[in-house]
């Protein structure tokens, strides 16, 4: 069978059952007695399986077969949950994830999974009741399926008695469906219609409106009157594609009293079966249906909004220049509705940052053994929204931050005993939107950053002199760890402390328009707190002018902007300055760095405009022809051909379609 | 290759100058007018800057300056061709794009040695159909990040 075309859907939704169980698992571990948890596991863990057996990866089915068989026991009470177990689960669901990572670029998705089968299988054997439980509690399942239709009402009695006495013929019709039909409801509809034209549908099980829900399955039942043969049906079923099986049974009305008797005894059995179901379709029923749409395409979509609003723009102008009435409220009618559509692409974008968060509670947890050390996490605000860019970008220094708070901050048990603090360090990871950012913090209860000892260090390295360093206030002394080459760690460990971290952190934190600062107190805890932009792609900025040319200045980085008469430009060795309430300011003549062609006279003008720009607390000032003023932009590249751009962050497409370059003003403060 | 007929080769012709060059076009996405260029500064002088390519910022060098060819003012025949080669989106303004046609992979012989004022490594070959001379770029080596370095560092 070809199934190429469903391997990304595959690969999306191996990792979101992937997802799945690795949190489940971490909830396990703190509430091993919890039923639900355990029922969700296994519920991932039997996706995946069938999902990957149908594609053809025997050994992502057969780890994940055995992984089902160990929670199997855990449900049935046969096994406890236990650290080392949980260890071992763990790992197996990472071989599970490298495979699929493996499928996902390309590969064939086996690898050498006998190690951890083995183990799973030692920990399956750790109980007492014989092995063949799990096949025989299946082989129970099945034999339910293939039991009568059950609850049929009077009402459905009555017409299938009279049916009968008419003489069509009641069937019972059992239709399984392929395990990898993909539109279920779109099947179930269509056999349906096959159905209709030849004879009644009594009564279907699951009810219609679960099945075209595609809330079942692979099975369902329906009671059918036909005045035509079974055989007929039967083939007629069969034209619909991806159908495994049609079971067509004549349906005996007498039969349903016994059948409820057996009902009844099997009533108790089935009950964590409809519990599990009952729970799904409340699932379902909360999730917004969705549909996954590459990036690109959004950034596509994207492009062609901006045509069309350069193409507005020039609208507006000329309904403006005809003054047509009519026009000009189709105009005005049109940008309203563009404006909408803006919102919209950009809402588009958004995704929250659990998509980042989520991956962080194993990770920490996996640190944490490492280095011997217990830590509690605690997520807060994950359903904060951002751009997909940022959130591309920010995966990685959250993951260095928090690495460093486990290996610097948070103590070792024994050490925290002492200190009369919890034996549990806990780590806080905090996302919350203010204005147009969003905040992420990370908190740790931890030993907190010790002040003479950075100090001490900066000034060994050269950083710092001694007497500069009695001038420092707190937060720039907790700032010096971010500089490059500083590590305060005693050890090198293997987790953190390589003396290249944070000066990274900080730099691709800079490079996203956002900013990092640190506040500590010692002996309680650090808090890392990062400021990032809501998008990355559209900026406000302000424009300006040199001679013709039009430039954008992001606002972020802008303190404010000046008009400054030219004999209040003084000369300190070689640089002009300004005294900018009360500080000298270094000025730098835009024109001259950009090479801009003069054309016009600058010097009739005893005034400079300018733009004060910070980066971390040292300014500059910007002098620039003339402010346009401010704007919401949308960012864009240069591509790959211009990459080493001196001070040029990107371009943006202005109103009048001609593009303007964003000025990257952290390039022009020394 | 989607070459209609083995053997050869479908490129698209324009003029710099009085020599006419060939491109394949599988590498060239469209042909344009001239359109207002932004100026990009401290680059290459080659580098004419950027345009706003159907939404897309695209980067346009002049093509008589990449290969030391005296600069003229633009006019109305002038026309930037959009090649694309790995990732890269570039834009090139030559004379006056011609003509496409088919060369065959027989006419095609290796660089002479000597060939005016363009340095040979940009050169694939050079095909002779009736009476003209084309010239076939190796766009790879046009747009090649080292060159550009190595050309800064000679004019720098």
């Amino acid at each position: 069978m070809d199934t190429s075309g469903y391997l990304t859907v595959f690969i999306d939704e191996s990792n979101e059952h992937l997802e799945v169980l690795y949190n489940q698992l971490l909830a396990l571990e703190k509430n091993p007695q919890e039923k639900a948890i355990i029922e969700e596991i296994f519920r991932a863990a039997h996706t995946l399986k069938g999902m990957s057996a149908t594609m053809g990866y025997q050994d992502l089915a057969n780890l994940t077969h055995k992984l089902e068989n160990v929670f199997d026991g855990i449900k049935e009470g046969r096994l406890n949950v236990q650290s080392e177990m949980i260890d071992i689960l763990f790992s197996a669901v990472d071989y599970l994830h490298e495979m699929v990572e493996d499928v996902a670029s390309g590969g064939s998705g086996s690898k050498d999974v006998t190690d951890i089968v083995e183990q799973l299988k030692s920990l399956e054997q750790g109980d007492v009741l014989p092995q063949d439980s799990v096949p025989l509690n299946t082989l129970k399942q099945a034999k339910t399926n293939g039991t009568q239709m059950k609850n049929v009402d009077e009402f459905a009695l009555t017409i299938l008695q009279e049916s009968k006495e008419r003489g069509y013929t009641n069937y019972e019709i059992i239709i399984t469906l392929n395990q990898n039909c993909l539109l279920k409801g779109a099947r179930v509809f269509m056999i349906f219609e096959v159905l209709e034209k030849l004879g009644e549908i009594i009564k279907s099980e699951p009810s219609v409106t679960e099945l075209e829900e595609e809330q079942f399955d692979q099975t369902f039942t329906v009671l059918f009157i036909s005045e035509y043969k079974k055989e007929i049906i039967q083939t007629n079923i069969e034209k619909v594609s991806e159908i495994e099986s049609v079971h067509i049974v004549p349906f005996n009305v007498d039969q349903i009293q016994e059948t409820e008797q057996t009902l009844e005894k099997s009533e108790e059995q089935p009950q964590p079966k409809d519990g599990q179901q009952g729970k799904q379709r409340h699932a379902n029923g909360i999730a917004n249906k969705t549909i996954r749409v590459n990036i690109d395409r959004l950034d596509v979509l994207m492009n062609l909004f901006e045509e069309l609003v350069v193409d507005r723009g020039r609208l507006e102008q000329l309904a403006a220049e005809l003054d047509n009435k009519d026009l000009q409220d189709t105009v005005e009618h049109m940008s309203r509705v563009s404006n909408d559509l803006q919102s919209i692409i950009l809402t588009m974008r958004m995704v929250p940052i659990e998509q980042v968060f989520n991956r962080f509670p194993r990770m920490i947890r996996q640190v944490a053994r490492e280095l011997n050390k217990q830590v509690e996490v605690e997520v807060i605000g994950a359903d904060t929204e951002l751009d997909r860019t940022v959130i591309d970008e920010i995966g990685d220094p959250l993951v260095h931050l928090i690495r460093n708070a486990i290996d610097h901050g948070i103590e070792s048990k024994e050490e925290r005993i002492n200190k009369g603090k919890p034996e549990y360090g806990t780590l806080k990871l905090e996302a919350y939107h203010s204005g147009n950012h969003v905040f992420i913090e990370i908190v740790d209860d931890g030993a907190g950053i010790h002040k003479d000892k950075v100090i001490k260090k900066a000034i060994s390295k050269g950083v710092l002199s001694e007497s500069q360093a009695e001038l420092l206030s707190d937060q720039q002394v907790f700032e010096l760890i971010m500089s490059s080459g500083f590590s305060t760690a005693d050890q090198v460990s293997d987790i953190s402390g390589r003396g290249v971290g944070l000066d990274v952190v900080k730099n691709t934190i800079e490079s996203l328009g956002g900013k990092i600062a640190i506040d500590s107190k010692e002996g309680q805890g650090t808090v890392f707190s990062i400021q990032l932009p809501l998008t990355l792609s559209i900026i406000s900025v302000l424009l300006i002018e040199l001679q013709k040319e039009k430039y954008a200045i992001p606002l972020s980085s802008i303190i404010e902007t000046a008009i400054v008469h030219k004999d209040d430009v003084m000369h300190a060795h070689h640089t002009k300055v300004i005294d900018f309430r009360g500080k000298v300011v270094p000025l730098a003549f835009l024109n001259d760095i950009f090479n801009v062609q003069q054309m016009i006279e600058a010097d009739k003008d005893s005034y400079l405009s300018i733009v004060i720009v910070k980066k971390g607390n040292k300014m500059v000032g910007l002098v620039v022809d003339s402010f346009i003023g401010q704007q919401e932009v949308v960012l864009k590249s240069l591509g790959n051909y211009l990459t080493n751009t001196f001070a040029i962050s990107g371009a943006t497409i202005l109103g009048d379609g001609e593009v303007a370059l964003i000025i990257d003003s952290n390039a022009l403060v020394k | 290759m989607e070459n209609n007929m083995s053997g050869n080769r479908k490129v698209i012709v324009f003029q710099l100058g009085e020599e006419e060059y060939a491109v394949s076009v599988q590498q060239v996405s469209s042909i344009e007018r001239l359109m207002p260029i932004t100026r990009v500064p401290q680059t290459a002088d080659f580098v004419k800057g950027v345009i706003n390519l159907r939404g897309v910022v695209t980067p346009v060098i002049d093509l008589r300056l990449r290969f030391g060819m005296e600069e003229t003012p633009y006019s109305d025949s002038n026309r930037i061709i959009i090649v694309i080669l790995e990732n890269m989106e570039v834009g090139l303004v030559v004379d006056a794009a011609n003509d496409v046609i088919d060369i065959p992979e027989s006419e095609i012989e290796p660089t002479p040695e000597v060939i005016g004022t363009v340095d040979t490594k940009y050169i694939e070959g050079v095909a002779k159909l009736e009476n003209r001379l084309l010239i076939l770029l190796n766009m790879q080596k046009v747009l090649t990040e080292e060159e550009i370095e190595e050309l800064k560092s000679v004019e720098g």
